[in-house]
Parts: structure tokens; sequence; C-alpha cells
């Protein structure tokens, strides 16, 4: 048998610009998203919640509440196990607080009743005896000695001796002699960094409708990134076999990270346990910001020592990043990320992970990078300032390349960032002329990307459409970009496949949407999946025409001799076979399971232009362009829509979003007035600038693009603000308070 | 409390509804008329993914109160086609791309299409100022201003 591998001239479907199959039900009303749903006699769910920072839990009295005609079930963490996992406990006690709560809004019980004025009076009826404790919420102030003390006993290993008990982790990477590489610099410059913690803002607050059944069948529909993870998660703290708890998907509004672990839907599940009814539970946008995941915060120390002539002789970063109140890894990818557009002979970062009485943090789009990339760039920017260099030629000089050791081990294989580099150079945005109190700053961006765990099934209709199972909630466009490399490969139109999102029942294992790994690991597993189910066509065919099976080839939808001496057939299409497939064998299916590797690393380049007025503080982006490395853009309608609002969600984490704590440890902005994301009148158009380097790890070159683009939008916008005012800026946002001060402080 | 008897006009339709005096114009869109295109993002007027029009005017539903509706006449996006024909609002967000997770969607077709009957040629800045108050968190707005301007030029064609 010959598989016909697609090279970059082949391509017919892949590189358009299809309707996505989801386009008419989101632009109808008709998309169900997770507050849609509902079912007969369904109760409403409600959360009860910390009114304090931080403090014991010393007794929970629902008598009264329960006591409330209407009023069907409360729950609390007695409700739950006591799971010996420390990462499934964390995340539980993060559901419901066991003892002790860590901060304002942690939850503490649920309620059920028949609708949501007596599920609101019920909340109100819950009595909960607290004895408050001393809270801390700033990363450094949390680390210093004598700090209110969040958890104790939860320092790994890799801990120092004499640290603070707040600190739970030391990540530490790099290479090379440090004293040597600074030793042989011109200049040297060190500067620390602060950065405030961000939501990702999804528009859809988290929402979930559980049904478990007295025989113990139980159902979930909620709003996630990964069903099966939820399955996974929920199964363990109900006690239950994962087969019984059956997990659906909605439609997705928005997740960026944020919907990657559970928060509601345990609490749903045992609702619906004790009740034995339905639960809806739906957050409000102020319990969003209150108790879901937002981003760490860090305080970031950065030092690069560089020749005259710019080349980066060392580079130092020590980072400290808060996560909230459990322990949090996220730190570790922002030590690794830090550095590594660079090509260094010496280089090292340690990142420290602090607990602080903040809500649990959760991915948000290259969890860790932005903030690490921001320091960093910073002060390369610095340098070339200090030291009158190009700020893209310094970085085409140090750039990593393939064979590249990369700052936290790995040896990149081959990656686009000279080439997006050099695009970037050659672009006209970066000669256009600048005004007045207007500066340009440019930053490169980078992440890991991921492949992970992956189940696709292709079933082949009778009438010879197809039909893709895969397992990955689609939050860009997925739904279309696997289509398209079914079609690719069967060599027939986009509009024969259709895509759907399947149960946690109705496919194996798939690991959570995230780590921009769906076009990766899905679509190399569907195209895999459709050469398994060409080469039982090919077996029919070859059945159908008496010939040996290795004589068939699959061309343009068609099974065809491979060439004289295989026999002189006509060519027979998918249409046929399908129709005839009950008399060659029954039905026609291709699967494909893989725990996929060779993501293939994402790096980008932006280039701001800021304008500050000098008299209030006030900033406005002129004109953003963003370059990236797509491997392969799949459809690039979707490829352009990942770099636009990932680079729009990094100007809202430069230039205004953030948490904002009082002195009593609670978040005094969490609502959309006050946590201000942008809005369409703050911006220009994004241009983009899409770059092809195929990865080598993917049937087609592609690679993960989402979540590279929030990267750069930090540094560039900072050197922008930074240029343009003569004062460097190293606290974001550069919300117009601190920039005036700035301002002013130069005189 | 008791509970308000409503008639009201939704998308053409003659609509009667009973709800408590407190409860939302958006719940009893969603919970009683079973109309759940319009979403609850913030529930303070501060996201715009309720947007419906109310006797000409683009309002956020989560701020408007059931009983209010008595006597109006409301557009929600489940009125925007007709039959099996899209709006071209609704084709040019397809066709450019313009949404991603879609949440936000539903509230920034009534609002532009609200902005393109009282001004059928708005220039870029009037739409962004327009759209103001409809937040979007996937796109960056971008695919956003320019299928509205394709579709409003296809509209002054048309």
């Amino acid at each position: 048998m010959n598989f016909i591998s697609k090279t970059k001239a082949d391509f017919k479907v892949v590189g358009t610009r299809v309707p996505r199959p989801d386009g008419v039900d989101k632009v109808t009303g008709r998309a169900m998203y997770g507050a849609d749903i509902t079912v007969p006699s369904m109760l409403t769910g409600l959360v009860l919640r910390s009114p304090h920072a931080h403090a014991t839990i010393d007794k929970i009295d629902a008598s009264k509440a329960l006591a409330l005609p209407g009023v069907k079930a409360v729950v609390t963490s007695a409700d739950l196990g006591v799971p010996e996992d420390d990462y499934l406990r964390d995340v539980q006690d993060n559901c419901l607080a066991r003892g002790k709560v860590l901060y304002h809004g942690h939850a503490v019980a649920g309620v059920a009743a028949i609708d949501m004025a007596t599920a609101k009076a019920a909340l109100k009826l819950i009595e909960v005896s607290y004895t408050p404790l001393p809270h801390v919420t700033d990363v450094d102030a949390a680390m210093a000695e004598g700090a209110p003390v969040v958890q104790e006993g939860r320092a790994d290993e890799s801990v120092p001796e004499g640290s603070h008990p707040n600190v739970t982790t030391l990540q530490e990477f790099g290479h090379g002699d440090l004293d040597a590489g600074f030793a042989k610099a011109d200049k040297i410059i060190s500067r620390s960094f602060k950065t405030a913690a961000t939501h990702q803002g999804y528009i859809e607050p988290h929402a979930c409708l559980a049904s478990v059944g007295t025989d113990g069948k139980a159902d979930l529909w909620c709003c996630t990134q990964g069903q099966f993870f939820v399955r996974e998660m929920c199964a363990a703290m109900m006690g239950m076999a994962a087969s019984q708890l059956r997990v659906t998907a909605s439609e997705i509004g928005g997740g960026f990270g944020g919907k990657t672990t559970v928060f509601i839907e345990p609490v749903a599940l045992a609702l619906s346990r004790k009740s034995g009814r339905p639960v809806k539970i739906v957050m409000t946008r102020e319990e969003v910001f209150r108790a879901t995941g937002p981003t760490c915060s860090s305080s970031i120390d950065v030092k690069i020592g560089m020749t005259n002539d710019g080349r980066i002789t060392a580079a130092d970063a020590q980072l400290r990043y808060q996560g909230g109140a459990f322990p949090c890894e996220t730190v570790g990818m922002g030590a690794q990320s830090a550095f590594a557009a660079y090509d260094l002979d010496a280089v090292r970062t340690q990142g420290w992970n602090v607990l602080t009485n903040r809500p649990k943090e959760a991915a948000y789009r290259a969890p860790g990078a932005p903030m690490a990339i921001f320091a960093v760039e910073s002060v390369v920017d610095e340098l070339c300032q200090e030291l009158s260099l190009d700020p893209l030629q310094v970085r085409l000089i140090n750039a990593a390349d393939a064979g590249t050791k990369s700052s936290y081990g790995p040896t990149f294989d081959q990656i686009g960032l000279k080439a997006t580099l050099q695009a970037a150079v050659e672009h006209e945005h970066y000669r256009a002329p600048l005004g007045e109190n207007q500066g340009r700053g440019i930053s490169c961006g980078f992440w890991f990307n991921f492949g992970g765990n992956t189940c696709v099934s292709l079933n082949l209709n009778s009438d010879g459409t197809v039909g893709i199972t895969e397992g990955n909630p689609d939050i860009g466009g997925s739904r279309a970009s696997i289509s398209m490399m079914a079609a690719e490969e069967l060599g027939i139109p986009y509009e024969k496949v259709r895509t759907i999102v399947a149960d946690t029942n109705s496919l194996g294992h798939n690991d959570v949407t995230d780590g921009s790994r769906v076009t990766f690991a899905v679509g190399l597993a569907t195209i895999e999946a459709a050469r398994d189910a060409i080469r039982v066509m090919c077996e029919r065919a070859a059945k159908v025409w008496g010939i040996d099976p290795d004589a068939v080839i699959w061309e343009d939808g068609c099974a065809k001799p491979s060439g004289h001496n295989a026999g002189a057939f006509d060519p027979m299409s998918i249409e046929e076979i399908a129709a005839s497939a009950s008399d060659t064998g029954g039905p026609i299916a291709g699967h494909y399971e893989v725990n996929a590797e060779g993501a293939g690393v994402s790096f980008g380049v932006h280039i701001a232009d800021l304008e500050v007025d000098p008299e209030t503080g006030h900033t406005k982006v002129l004109r953003y362009t963003v370059f990236q490395d797509a491997g392969k853009a799949v459809h690039p309608d979707y490829v352009e829509g990942q770099m636009q609002g990932g680079a729009v969600q990094g100007i809202g984490w430069a230039l205004n979003e953030e948490y904002i704590y009082g002195e009593d440890g609670r978040l005094e902005n969490a609502g959309f007035l006050d946590y201000r994301v942008p809005v369409a009148s703050d911006l220009p158009s994004i241009d983009t600038v899409i770059l092809e380097i195929p990865n080598p790890g993917h049937p087609y070159g592609v690679r993960g693009v989402g979540e590279t683009p929030i990267v750069p939008p930090l540094a560039a916008l900072a050197n922008a603000a930074s240029r343009a005012i003569g004062v460097r800026m190293s606290e974001l946002p550069m919300s117009p308070p601190k920039l005036l001060a700035a301002i002013t402080a130069k005189g | 409390m008791k509970n308000i008897h409503v008639s009201t006009k939704v998308n053409g339709d003659e609509m009667e509804f009973i709800c408590p005096p407190d409860e939302t114009l958006l719940d009893a869109l969603r919970g009683r008329m079973g109309l759940s295109g319009a979403k609850e993002g913030c529930g303070t007027g501060d996201c715009g993914a309720c947007t419906v029009v109310m006797n000409g005017r683009v309002v956020a539903s989560c701020l408007v109160l059931g009983a209010e509706a008595d006597g109006a006449e409301i557009t929600t996006v489940e009125g925007m086609s007709t039959g099996d024909k899209l709006h071209p609002l609704q084709q040019s967000f397809i066709d450019n791309a313009a949404l991603q997770c879609g949440i936000c969607t539903p509230g920034i077709l009534v609002a532009a299409q609200n902005l393109l009957e009282r001004n059928p040629d708005p220039s870029e800045t009037e739409i962004r100022y327009w759209l103001a108050g409809n937040l979007c968190r996937c796109t960056g707005y971008d695919k956003i201003i320019k299928a509205v301007q394709i579709a409003a030029a296809e509209m002054r064609g048309a």
C-alpha cells in the first residue's frame, strides 16, 4: 500500500478560509453554552463563600437553611472524601474549603433549592463560625520573615532550609559560567520588575448541570476545556467509577486556560446526589473574579550582560510568583521560558513559588511566560538604548536557532525565530515615523506548545461522507481545522466532513484543550485516522478487483490501481466504497490513539507604537503588528484570530488589567467595570504576518499558535512607553497614574 | 412580592409571561420565553453579552426589568434572520471569521444591526465606539470591526 503524504504544493483544503461549522449556530443564538441547558425537575444551586481572607472554619450549621421550605440539600467538604493525592486534594479543597478558608470568596458550602430566590435565602441561613487569621496577598511580603503562614508543610524537596513555609518550590534552569560571562560584558544592567495578577476574563461564567441517579449513574454538562479531566477529578472526589460519570462539554464561551480545572462541578454533583434531583449552578461574574483562577502575580529580578556590539554574554533571572493559596508550578514555566529566544553561553533562571491568601491560580494562555519574558525583554531593550543598538538587530544577533541548546535544556529543532525577526525588520511598520510623545517597542515571545493524549475516530457514512469524533472542546475553530485536515488527507471536499466533540463515554481519554495542542495533536491523530481508513478502503477495492491490496493507491478521494501491472480498473470513489461496504466486509472506520510528541515550539515578534499623554499618563495604542511562525496555517483566519486575540489580552495586561487588593485582603475590583479589559474603542487594527516554518513533528508541519501571542505585548508596550517618556517602566499594568508618576518624577 | 403579568412583542411575536417584579428582562427572555441567545456575562451592564433592542434602543437586558417589557417591542438575535436566510451581518460574521467562542456574538450582532439602522455608513471609529460596550475576549475586535464594515457596504449596495 502506498499512502500519499502531503507536501506544501499539494494542499487543496488546508490553507483555505472555509466557513466554520459552528458559525450559523453562533450567529443565530442556537449554540448551547454552559448556562443554556435546562432539564425537568432541575434545582438551582448556589455557593456560600468566605467573607474572610484567611480564617479557620470552626462550625457550619445548616439546620436553619434546611428547614426553609424549598431547600433540598446543603453540602460541605464533609460530603466529599479526603483524597490522598496532593493535587486532587488541593483542587477539591478549592471547590469546598476543608477546615480553613484560604482567601476571600473561597467556597464553603453549596445549597440546592427549588428556585433562585429560595437558594439565595438559604445561603443567608447557613451559619458558619470563623476564627479570622492574619493574611498576606503580596508575593514579596509572603516570603518575608514573620509573614502569615498560608499552609504549613507544603514545600517540596527543592526548597532550601530556612525558607519561609509559604515558599513551596524552587525551580532552577540554565547552563554555563555566569561569572565568566558577566566578566566579558561591556555593559551589565540589573533591574527589578513587578506584574499584577490578571484574569482570563472569558465572557461566559462557569456553569454546569449535574444529575446523579440513585443507581449511582451520573451525567454532568458543563463548560470546560476538558471533559475527560473533569470526569477524572469529579469521579475521584465523588468516589465514583469513571464509567458511571458521563461528562459532556457544552459550547464554551472562552477559556484561555481558566476552564482547565473544576470549581462548581463537584459541588453540583454532591448536591444532586444528596437531593436526588438535577442541580444547575451558574457563577456570577463576581464569583468568577473572586474564586476562579487568575494568573500569578510576580516579582522578578533580571541581570543581563552585553558587549558593545550587542552580544549577550550572560543572563540571570530570579522569579518569584504567587499562585494563590495552593502550591503552584507556573513559575517553573516562567523560569524555562524567560530566555528561550536567546542562544546563550551562560544563563540561569531560578523560580520560587509562594503561597498567598488569594484564589488558586489557573492556567492563562502561555502560563508563566508573559511576565518572565516581559522582564527579560525590558532589560534587553534598555541595553539596546544604553549601547545605541537597534533592538531587532540585537535580537537577531542573539537569536536561538535550530541546534541551539535552549536556556531550559532541550536543543531546538527547526524553529522560526530568525525568520520572524527578519520579517519584522523588513516590515514597513518598523521604519514608519513617530510623533511627539510616541514610542515604538518590540518584544519576542515564546511558548513550548504541547501534544499529549489524543484519540480520534473517523467513521465513513454509507453515502461516502465522513464523521470525525474527537474529544477536545473547540475554543478557537478547531472543528473546522480538524475537518479540513481530514478532507485534505482523504481527498474529499471539506463540506463532506463533520467533526463533533464527544462526551466522555463516547471516546477514549483526551487531554485538556490546552498548551496550543489541539490543531497539532488532534490534527495529527485525525490525519492518522484518515490513513487508517484509507488502508481499509484500499483493501476493499482490492477485494472487489481481486488484486493485492499493495497494488492499490489512494488519490483524490478514490482507490486506484497503482499502475498498469496492477490491472485496468476504473478508480473506485469513496462513495462507491462506502455504498458497497456491507458486501466487502462491513462498516469502515479509522482510528488513531497517541500520546503525541513533537509539538514544535513557537516564536513570535510584536511591534507596538504607543502614545503617552504627558499631562494625564493616558495611553493610546497607535499601531500594532504581530509576526508569528505557525508552522502551517491550517485555517489562516483562525491563526490570525489567535494572534490578534492573544495580542489584545497582552495589551490589557500591559496597560489596564490588575487584581487590586485592600488591606483587608479582599479583591476590590471584582467586576468588568473596575477590572477593565480592552474594548473596541481602545484599540487599533491588529495587523498580522504569518510565517510558515514547518514543524517536523506534524505530517503537515503544523505548530500550535494559541499561546505565544499573549507573551510579547507586555514588553513591547513597556518598551514603547519607556522610549516615549524617557523613563524605564518596570511595573505592570502601566495604568495612567503609574505613567504620570514616572513622568512627574523625571521632572 | 406579587408577580406581574407582562404582555410584550418579541421579534414580532406577541408574548405573555408572569414574573416577579425584580426579575430581569434577560432572565425573562431566557427562562420564560425560551430565548437563550442573549447571554449573561456579568449581570451589571458591563459586558454587553445580553444586548437586545427595546423600542429601538440598544439595552443591556440584565439592567432592564422583565416588567418594563410590558407593551414594548423587543428584538433579540433570534429575530435577525428571516426564514432560512441570515441577516447580512450574520453572514458577514461567518465569512470574515468575526467570532471565536461566540458567546459575545449575539449581543454584538444586535448592537451592530441597530448601528447600521441609524447610520448605514459608519466610520471605523464610529463602529469601535458603538461597540465599546460589548466585550469580546477572543478576537481582539479586529475581524468584528471589518465584518461590520463589509456587511454595511453590502447592505448599502443592496
